[in-house]
């Protein structure tokens, strides 16, 4: 009955609308515990996203606590030229990027080729005790890996000074204080602890892939090399596509605790690890500069949204369902 | 699977075994650091078998048990209370979602989806919890800022519904006189055992490694903090120990190197022992998860 009333499209005379509106009203009553239920998460999400939405706008003023948010005065795009008046800005905006690149590229390469490799080691045991054991260190907390890196890198105390390097003949390092190392060690770090996650996330879309393209591939005559590239990578496109389009999205934020625990805050390694969030947590709370940081914050969001949506139109142009929205 | 040649095979092997081990020696040094002696550790500094095997630390912290217990309460504190509201508001949210007769469900969708593109960023976020809601320096700064509803564990759970709770039980059950509310958790819950332990996993895991509300929003009430603030805290008055001669920090305040591995080896205990009985539930969670949305 329901169907029908909504296939019809023809004009309603005046008395179809009143029993439409009321069957309309009767539906509302019907759901109306769901509309209660919806409610705590609604409210929620109005306090903890949409609000601070409206706060965008502070990246335009400069805001005076006497007055509040909304009326402070207008300052036009003067916070954005401020905060690429010195390189601070532009400096974090850069090692946002370039990190974000290094981990889609590195990231996805490495979780498909575990995830290959847990597809195809005959070894049950082994393959049960890797998926357990990758993901751990997804468990930990960015303070507890900062130990962990700590326990590496010190400076006198430190496993690679004291018990690696030697091995090689090569002098202690202060790790602590040479910029030009930590994009290799924030990308090992990074990785080490986020390809299990990926990995399982892959596998996971690989043993679903039909067996008999495998078997198919091998009368044909393919080579282990040509079943990955023709059966293995088709099947996980559009895995992969969803993760790279979701990352895209994120290609402005970064892991906080990664480049501001990890690198234990050095002042002498701000060059290359520092990225927009800790720029504006720095600016926020250590130096209360608001309006840098918030024009900094809009810029993240707004790079955000723009760059996931062209990607988005890109990929969709190219392959309909492999879109993500 | 692929049919693969011995290269391949003993390749695949070697680079699994090699991960296996790159993803629990780091994790053993902080282990093994921690049952070493404090000279030893200065001495001769971090190694994979302690030089001189002491159970120091662990008394220290026995001793100590004070302020660390403290901090652990609170972690523990923190995390029920969240883990226990943050399901509750993703089942009540998923639920009528998943109801695919709901008038306005393609809008509740839009206005979930909405965040996991877009947000206001730090400074806004940071504005209304302070000056609206007054989180800071409260327990609820712990609590409520970012945690208490993931849009992404929403959708997870929503699909798990449509896919896994036949629509036909719980009309089954209305006919037999349940309310919608009834069929939820008398019906719909008990099914969902597997993601509920998901969410919950993946929930329990963001608030016990929280960190980063405690220094957003604890920042004069340290003693609200939980135990990776402690931690947090101790590392950064070590390193700034270290940098700076003279301070205002003295080194009696800060735990030695052993005992502080010894913090972190317990702050690690609670998830791990977790872990292996959620982990099969865990994968499935992020096979799910990787549904479209």
């Amino acid at each position: 009955m329901e169907q029908t009333m909504k296939k019809q499209k023809t004009a309603l005379t005046p008395d179809e609308k009143q029993r439409k509106r009321s069957r309309t009203m009767r539906r509302i009553r019907q759901y109306f515990p769901f509309y209660i239920m919806l409610l705590p998460g609604l409210i929620y999400l109005l306090i903890n996203n949409y609000l601070p939405m409206t706060g965008l706008v502070i990246a335009f003023k400069k805001i005076d606590y006497s007055l509040g948010i909304f009326a402070s005065p207008w300052v036009g795009l003067s916070n954005f030229t401020y905060l690429f008046s010195n390189n601070d800005g532009i400096n974090a905006l850069r090692n946002t990027i370039l990190y974000n690149l290094g981990f889609i590229v590195f990231g996805n390469i490495l979780a498909i080729v575990v995830a290959i490799a847990l597809d195809c080691v005959a070894s049950k045991f082994l393959r049960r005790f890797s998926q357990v054991v990758i993901l751990i260190p997804f468990l930990l907390s960015t303070v507890i890996i900062s130990y962990i890196v700590f326990a590496f890198l010190s400076p006198t105390t430190g496993f690679m000074n004291n018990s690696i390097l030697p091995i090689f003949g090569i002098e202690s390092i202060k790790w602590y204080n040479e910029p030009g190392y930590w994009p290799v060690i924030i990308t090992i770090v990074y990785l080490w602890m986020s390809f299990g996650y990926n990995s399982i996330l892959y596998y996971s879309t690989l043993i679903s892939i039909d067996k008999s393209l495998y078997e198919a591939a091998v009368i044909d005559g393919a080579s282990s090399w040509q079943q990955i590239r023709h059966v293995t990578l088709p099947g996980l496109k559009f895995t992969i596509i969803t993760l790279v389009l979701l990352a895209v999205g994120r290609i402005c934020y970064s892991d906080f605790g990664l480049f501001y625990q990890i690198p234990q805050h050095s002042g002498m390694l701000y060059s290359t690890t520092q990225t927009i969030d800790t720029f504006v947590y720095r600016a926020l709370l250590e130096l209360n500069d608001v309006g840098r940081s918030s024009a900094a914050g809009f810029l993240q969001s707004i790079l955000g949204f723009i760059l996931v949506f062209t990607a988005n139109t890109l990929v969709s142009k190219i392959d309909r369902d492999s879109a993500l929205f | 699977m692929i049919n693969n040649n011995k290269a391949y095979s003993v390749f695949f092997n070697a680079l699994l075994i090699f991960l296996v081990l790159a993803c629990l020696i780091p994790f053993w040094l902080l282990i093994a650091s921690s049952f070493t002696s404090e000279t030893s550790l200065v001495q001769n500094g971090y190694s994979m078998l302690p030089r001189e095997f002491s159970l120091g630390a662990y008394e220290y912290l026995w001793n100590a048990r004070g302020s660390i217990l403290r901090a652990y309460g609170f972690s523990i504190l923190y995390a029920v209370v969240g883990v226990t509201a943050n399901v509750v508001l993703t089942i009540l949210f998923a639920y009528p979602l998943s109801r695919s007769d709901l008038p306005g469900r393609g809008f509740f969708s839009l206005v979930l989806f909405i965040p996991m593109l877009f947000n206001g960023g730090l400074v806004p976020t940071y504005l209304v919890y302070t000056n609206i809601l007054n989180v800071k320096d409260t327990i609820w700064g712990m609590i409520i800022p970012y945690l208490l509803l993931n849009p992404f564990l929403v959708i997870m759970m929503r699909t798990y519904f449509t896919t896994s709770v036949p629509n036909e039980v719980i009309e089954a059950a209305k006919i037999d006189g349940a309310t919608e509310t009834q069929a939820l958790v008398r019906i719909v819950i008990p099914m969902s055992k597997p993601i509920i332990a998901t969410v919950s996993l993946m929930t329990l895991i963001s608030y016990w490694n929280n960190w980063t509300n405690g220094i957003y929003f604890l920042t004069t009430r340290t003693d609200l903090y939980g135990i990776q603030n402690y931690l947090n805290d101790v590392m950064n008055k070590a390193a700034f120990l270290q940098s700076h001669v003279t301070g205002n920090i003295s080194a009696a305040d800060i735990p030695s190197t052993s005992v502080r591995m010894a913090i972190a080896v317990i702050a690690v205990i609670p998830l791990l022992v977790a872990y292996p009985f959620f982990q099969k539930y865990f994968v499935k969670g992020i096979t799910l998860g990787s549904v479209k949305g």
